[in-house]
């Protein structure tokens, strides 16, 4: 049995993904943020991608059952998260000019392949293969680490964005209040790759190390080996090593041109190279760092700070379908981060092939059983009857994290207003 | 003699001036004042002000905010301007410093008037006022600044020994200039980060579980924090009374004046709108365009695609200068439709945000072509995009074998790298000008990418007449930007003799 997705059957599938399959339960539980805000999942906007590329913008609902109810009309091929508005979204043209706003937000980030292609030897634009995944799995670390110790964000979601790159979204109150001018130096902050076509180097590590820079260094450190040189291969042609060599100050790359010929392995290669570096410390300038900067140029996460710092940015949904690969914007198990393998994240044709075989049996054993169960009952066993059921049980522990923050809210809200 | 506001001290003012008022050299001004002016003075004040911020955007692009240099420049437009800024007073002076803190009081809250109305307007008046605060806090010494910031009621909370001996290590790391000894020494407070912003941005500080951990000389970071957001509200608030002030018709047509001064000619009204042809683009792009705008249509020409930032730094340009909707459809259109876009997908996605910025869609606010200190400030360029300033987001050897590939002689091109060094961008531009048009003075201040090409097209026509008009800086609000460009329309003869004149006043004002 072939589960090769294709494009074109996404109207037969998305209905049976929508009314099986997507966990609205926990999706409403996270939105709804235990309803301790008023309004909050009713003024936050969604965007709908429609068949055609029809897209629309501003929609709302009231409820887990509206959403529901909608996304099961529509069918939509992709959605996207918005604000939390001041109004309901669908109010934006009636309320007074200037006054419809966003207010609330998870703070978010995006981290895009695309944007690693001068570093990549293996792929460019929107391919990606296990060599350079490693990559993503660099920068969830490296990011993860500091949301969570620097900035003391506790409910970080990471989720593979379906084809080339992964999104997080920051949870907490604080993060959701944020303003713009915050996400900004927030994404700043965690910025250390800069400049566009033009520049050649593009890391400036400050003099001292940031303490923030030392802990992603040791997560590099980690990684570089492996990936760069021998998964990347960065220093076996010569137009690679060129390009290296580019990265560091003329006196030390006459050198080690003279060096290389002297050695075979791309290893060794390296070794002289962190060597001479060593050995040039005292005549080298303030800021320049060697092999940590061709470190960081070809590993250190590189995010789009304007996704980052518009509280109005639209990002794609969690669990929404990538049109083009077919594949579930599922989250990551940070447990299991280097297991992650985006080539064996299920397609939509996959999983509704797989809820059909279940089916047929269900019918064959427990006809009697099914009948008279509420929809939604059935849907929750039916998702753990496909390959989704590890992704949804991550999203499930992450929300019920984030429940057990709030009930403490909930408690002190309704003490404060003596519902009892 | 201080002006301590301790009611023991006989402080003598004289006239209506009261004692307890103004009691430091700067202020949050938090309260509106409450007395009767004349108009002559409300207009004289707000002018003065103004001018007073426009000197302050100019150093701040020419100078480093700290160094000596932009302080002495500043503390000369503060005396010109008789703006306050001294901390001690002697008694001789206590009437004209209250006068002047008057002043200075009276015009902030008049300028707010004039700057709350947009998006755009708010970010560049707070943005100044916040380099003029810092600028004053900082020549306040420890003792004053303390007392400044407890009569503000900012309180901040220091760590203990303990705490400071274990991060020993990070702190260190972390705050620039900070050895360890000098770490024992200082005082260190914790702030949510969320309160000090400038530091977390450009990671010069120590974050743990969401609090900053700074030093008591980077208060002022945070001090600044809380001025800007203070003001951003205000401001806001400002907005919402602002119909009731402007049916004034006393205060209209000077608030009108007042904010569309600061951008000078905004390119957006267009009088040349509908006279270029596409065909004339290509020669365009070589002969008068700046440099950004021609590395744009190079990228644009060979990619046949641009990312979001450059085309609308680009396509913002084009509408400046004189493309219609339709033409800008038709040349996006069959650029994209040679590359990777199919026709259908074109008229989709790309053409909507083209019609956007042309203020046909959404919310149809016709967008102004960015200024050069729009480009060279916000939104830097990253990976797979070419927008930008080329001096200033460029590095220097791309950019040295960019000018030689334009035939540029090398005298020139060290020139134009000297420039950008010392971070006179906008300088080098004009060098780049001088070079590609062989003229010894360009003849203007350069800050605006559509400025350079309606020059440009003025001296490649020959003088007055230009192909694509331009409304003359006559009006008096242009006094407040640059000189009226002078070189380029001077008749030939005198050419000569008016360049060694024009030097000194013309491009060298920056």
């Amino acid at each position: 049995m072939s589960y090769e997705y294709d494009q074109a059957s996404l109207p037969d599938l998305l209905p049976l993904y929508y009314r099986r399959l997507f966990p609205f339960s926990q999706y409403f539980r996270w939105l709804n943020y235990g309803g301790v805000t008023k309004n909050y999942f009713q003024n936050r906007e969604f965007s709908f991608t429609l068949k055609d590329d029809i897209y629309v913008r501003y929609q709302c609902f009231n409820n887990q059952s509206e959403l529901e109810k909608e996304m099961q009309k529509m069918n939509p091929y992709k959605i996207d998260i918005g604000a939390v508005y001041s109004h309901r979204p669908s109010q934006h043209n009636t309320v007074k000019s200037g006054t419809f706003q966003a207010l609330e937000k998870e703070l978010v980030f995006d981290i895009d392949m695309t944007d690693y292609d001068d570093v990549r030897n293996c792929c460019s634009a929107a391919e990606i293969c296990s060599k350079c995944w490693t990559l993503m799995t660099i920068a969830i670390r490296i990011l993860d680490r500091a949301l969570k110790e620097d900035f003391g964000f506790k409910h970080r979601l990471w989720v593979y964005s379906g084809r080339r790159g992964v999104h997080c979204w920051v949870c907490d109150e604080a993060a959701r209040k944020l303003t713009q001018s915050a996400r900004a130096a927030v994404a700043e902050y965690l910025s250390a790759v800069k400049g566009g076509e033009e520049a050649i180097k593009k890391v400036q590590l400050s003099d001292p190390i940031h303490p923030f820079i030392k802990e992603s260094l040791k997560v590099l450190q980690h990684y570089f080996e492996d990936y760069a040189l021998v998964n990347q291969d960065i220093l076996g042609s010569k137009e690679s090593i060129d390009k290296v060599l580019a990265l560091l100050p003329e006196e030390v790359r006459d050198l080690l041109q003279n060096d290389f010929l002297k050695v075979k392995t791309a290893a060794q290669r390296w070794e002289c190279l962190k060597k001479r570096v060593l050995q040039m410390q005292g005549a080298l300038k303030k800021g320049v760092y060697g092999d940590w900067d061709i470190m960081f140029q070809y590993c250190y996460p590189r995010l789009d700070t304007n996704v980052s710092k518009g509280i109005n940015h639209l990002l794609k949904s969690p669990f929404s379908v990538h049109p083009k690969t077919g594949r579930v914007s599922v989250p990551i198990d940070l447990k299991l981060l280097d297991q992650f393998d985006p080539f064996a994240v299920p397609t939509i044709s996959l999983i509704c092939q797989e809820l059909d075989k279940a089916l047929e049996g269900d019918e064959e054993a427990n006809d009697k059983e099914n009948e008279g169960e509420p929809e939604q009952k059935r849907r929750v066993r039916d998702y753990k009857k496909t390959s989704l059921a590890k992704y949804v049980k991550v999203f499930e522990q992450f929300v019920e994290k984030m429940e057990q923050s709030w009930k403490g809210e909930l408690l002190k809200k309704s003490d404060q207003q003596k519902d009892f | 003699m201080l002006f301590s506001g301790r009611r023991q001290k006989i402080v003598r003012l004289t006239g209506d001036r009261q004692a307890d008022l103004y009691p430091h050299s700067l202020q949050f001004y938090g309260q509106p004042p409450t007395e009767n002016i004349s108009l002559s003075e409300f207009e004289t004040f707000a002018v003065d002000r103004l001018k007073l911020l426009k000197t302050v955007e100019n150093l701040g692009v020419s100078y480093v905010k700290t160094s000596d240099q932009y302080a002495t420049k500043l503390e000369g437009e503060f005396r010109k301007l008789h703006f306050p800024y001294r901390v001690e007073t002697d008694e001789k002076s206590l009437d004209t410093e209250y006068d002047k803190r008057r002043k200075d009081h009276i015009s902030h809250f008049i300028l707010r008037l004039a700057y709350c109305q947009t998006e755009d307007l708010r970010r560049w008046f707070i943005q100044q006022e916040m380099d003029l605060f810092r600028y004053r806090f900082h020549m306040l010494s420890k003792e004053p600044a303390h007392d400044f910031l407890k009569f503000n009621n900012l309180h901040y909370e220091s760590i203990s020994d303990e705490e400071k001996n274990t991060l020993k290590e990070e702190l260190i790391n972390s705050s620039y200039g900070f050895s360890a000894p000098k770490v024992e020494d200082h005082d260190f407070y914790k702030v949510p980060f969320q309160d000090a912003l400038d530091l977390v941005r450009g990671r010069k500080v120590y974050l743990r579980e969401g609090l900053a951990y700074i030093p008591h000389q980077e208060i002022v970071a945070i001090v600044l924090n809380d001025f800007r957001t203070r003001l951003s509200k205000a401001l806001a608030i400002t907005a919402r009374s602002l119909p009731e002030v402007q049916s004034d018709e006393r205060l209209q047509p000077l608030l009108n004046h007042l904010s569309h001064a600061y951008v000078g000619q905004d390119y957006s009204i267009q009088k040349n709108i509908g006279k270029i042809s596409l065909e004339q683009i290509d020669p365009f792009s070589t002969k008068s365009y700046p440099l950004c705008m021609r590395h744009l249509h190079k990228a644009l020409r060979e990619n046949h695609h641009l990312r979001h930032g450059g085309r609308m730094q680009y396509g913002l340009f084009l509408k400046g200068i004189g493309l219609t909707l339709e033409q800008a459809l038709q040349f996006w259109r069959s650029e994209f439709i040679k590359g990777k876009v199919d026709a259908d997908k074109f008229d989709k996605t790309y053409a909507y945000s083209i019609r956007h910025s042309f203020g046909k869609e959404g919310k149809r606010t016709d967008y102004t072509p960015y200024s050069c200190m729009k480009i060279i400030l916000s939104n830097p360029p990253s990976q797979g995009d070419h927008h930008g300033c080329p001096f200033r987001h460029s590095d220097p050897e791309l950019l040295k074998q960019k000018l030689q590939s334009y035939k540029i002689h090398t005298n020139g091109i060290t020139q134009v790298l000297d420039l950008v060094k010392g971070m006179h961008y906008q300088l080098a531009c004009q060098k780049y000008f001088e070079l590609t048009h062989s003229v010894d003075d360009c003849g203007f201040s350069l800050n605006h990418p559509n400025q350079y090409f309606v020059e440009s097209q003025r001296i490649l026509n020959g003088g007055r007449e230009i192909k694509t008009e331009v409304t003359q800086n006559e009006t008096p609000q242009q006094i407040l930007t640059n000189p009226a460009p002078k070189s380029a329309t001077v008749p030939e003869e005198n050419a000569a003799k008016t360049k060694g004149a024009t030097k000194e006043a013309g491009c060298k004002r920056n």
